[in-house]
């Protein structure tokens, strides 16, 4: 095996008084003291959070208002910890979105369960429940930090959608298009 | 004669005060450029309720750091001061004074400012106590602060502090001797006085750092080990030694250490400046008689201590700690020789200009 011996010129005496090492290092620390401070002064300010962060999962309204959640459980079913209940329920009638047909009626996410997966945002069919940028999440009882429906819309508010698929539906029963 | 030992005592209270406060505040100084060596802020937070409040100058205080030498004083004084059960209590008890003490004595011979009296022209020194020995006052007083050092490592009874302790006594024993070598040449350069004040008197057109920069540069690093300042902080050396000599201490006692260790800092700048640069006088300039001028020669001498205290931070913040073997080695094999050279090195020059003459 080939080695290569590398020579190791012995320190000069200037190198071995440390003195000129130590005065480049001084003079490095002087510049640094100039620089701003890089620190996040926390709870004043705030970090940026990046697009597709998992944040706590937060469940969203069109912006209709209308809630998209149609209570199909398929996010309870997928949740690893279990920490999503959901209790079906009915849309009246004579509601303008009747043919939506459901709706929550109670929706919890245990954040003392939730692990952040984002299964439940990869799997809901109608884009109603995201991940979005809450990032603390604080309580003084296990029962407050079981996020209960209003708390959850209150969280996650409007998003853009991009389908309206229920107004689709809606319009073409009424008028008729080629898939009716 | 009573009023003569009332002035007095005004006026070590004075300066006693002066001095704890300077030491909170090296603390300050030390933990702001800690931080902006880091690229963090420092301490930002702590506000004392009225004067925090007011609008600007409150915000602008807070965000200094101001008062949080008042924080942490208060936090020392008011925690739980613990008495470990396997201590020797009497000397567990007696070494953070003993620390202390020797820190406080020495700034009574150390002058720190000048007051020409107008009508006879005399200038007489701004100090406690005016002693013709006055360095090897300080250097035997402040010698004795390692004494705290020991008993505290040795009577904690619990393996850091008692390694911390050797550690402090084998630096201390290795450094004292540099130390008092590179002081000699300044002495003999003055004439061989003793008196701090004529040493100062006799720089006021050149600085003795300019003259004999080995003897400086010997002292400013015996300075840092005897101080126990990184690179030389072998007793308390926290990454080694949990925190060395006062790993068993807490509340006021370890308060009592910290507070030591800065006036020792203080105090050692102090005397580096008075010997190598010059003491409370400028070059090529000569400060009004009377008050004025006290009061200015005693502000240029902080502020030439605040400089050497700044530099102390700066180094700390800049360099690792040495090995253990290294600060012997460096000690006994380098500064040493080099410091006897020195010495022998002025000695001739100094018989040689006087043979001129
Ligand atoms: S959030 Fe989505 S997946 Fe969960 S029940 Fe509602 S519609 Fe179904
Ligand atoms: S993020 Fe994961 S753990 Fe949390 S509610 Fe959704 S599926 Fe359940």
């Amino acid at each position: 095996m080939a080695t290569k011996v590398v020579e190791r010129k012995p320190l000069s005496l200037a190198e071995r008084s440390y003195l000129p090492q130590i005065v480049s290092g001084l003079r490095v620390t002087m510049k640094n003291m100039f620089k701003p401070p890089v620190t996040l002064e926390y709870p004043d300010e705030r970090p940026d959070i990046p697009p597709g962060y998992r944040g706590v999962p937060t469940l969203v309204k069109d912006p209709d208002g209308r809630e998209k959640c149609v209570s199909c459980q398929l996010c309870e079913f997928v949740c690893p910890p279990k920490a999503i209940r959901i209790i079906p329920g009915e849309i009246p009638e004579d509601a303008e979105t009747a043919h939506v047909e459901k709706a929550p009626e109670e929706f919890e996410i245990n954040m003392l369960r939730c692990i952040y997966c984002g299964l439940c945002q990869e799997v809901c069919p109608e884009e109603a429940i995201f991940l979005q940028d809450i990032f603390s999440v604080t309580g003084t009882s296990r029962e407050e930090l079981v996020f209960k429906k209003d708390k959850l819309y209150a969280l996650g508010g409007t998003l853009p959608d991009s389908h309206f698929k229920w107004e689709k539906k809606k319009s073409a029963e009424l008028t008729g298009n080629p898939h009716h | 004669m009573v009023t003569d030992t009332l002035g007095l005592v005004m006026k070590a209270f004075i300066v006693i005060g002066a001095v704890m406060t300077m030491a909170g505040y090296a603390v300050l100084l030390e933990r702001k450029v800690a931080a902006r060596v880091q690229g963090r802020p420092g301490p930002n937070r702590t506000q004392i309720p009225i004067l925090g409040s007011i609008p600007v100058i409150g915000t602008f205080l807070t965000r200094l750091g101001v008062f949080q030498p008042a924080a942490d004083g208060l936090k020392f004084l008011f925690k739980e001061d613990p008495l470990p059960g396997h201590v020797n209590k009497f000397y567990y008890v007696l070494a953070p004074m003993v620390a202390f003490i020797p820190a406080m004595l020495t700034m009574t011979v150390l002058p720190f400012g000048a007051v020409t009296d107008p009508v006879t022209g005399a200038t007489s020194p701004i100090v406690l106590a005016d002693l013709d020995i006055g360095i090897l006052f300080i250097l035997a007083v402040s010698s004795l602060g390692v004494y705290g050092i020991i008993l505290g490592g040795w009577s904690s009874n619990s393996k850091y502090p008692f390694l911390g302790g050797v550690r402090a006594s084998a630096q201390m024993i290795s450094y004292e001797i540099a130390l008092g070598l590179s002081i000699l040449p300044v002495f003999l350069w003055f004439g061989g006085t003793l008196n701090l004040f004529n040493v100062v008197e006799g720089q006021s057109q050149v600085w003795t750092a300019l003259v004999q920069p080995v003897s400086a540069l010997i002292f400013l690093i015996a300075l840092f080990a005897e101080t126990n300042r990184l690179p030389f902080d072998m007793p308390e050396s926290e990454t080694d030694l949990v925190a060395g000599y006062n790993t068993e201490y807490g509340a006021f006692k370890f308060g009592l250490f910290f507070v030591g260790e800065y006036t020792h800092i203080i105090i050692g700048s102090g005397v580096f400046v008075v010997l190598f640069l010059g003491g409370w006088t400028l070059p090529f300039i000569t400060l009004p008689a009377g008050m004025v001028g006290a009061v200015l020669s005693v502000l240029i001498f902080l502020a030439k201590v605040f400089c050497i205290v700044f530099f102390f931070m700066w180094v700390r913040w800049t360099l690792p700690r040495f090995r253990y073997d290294q600060v012997m080695n460096l000690g006994w094999n380098k500064l040493l020789p080099l410091a006897i050279g020195n010495l022998v090195f002025y000695a001739i020059v100094i018989a040689v200009i006087e043979q001129l003459n």
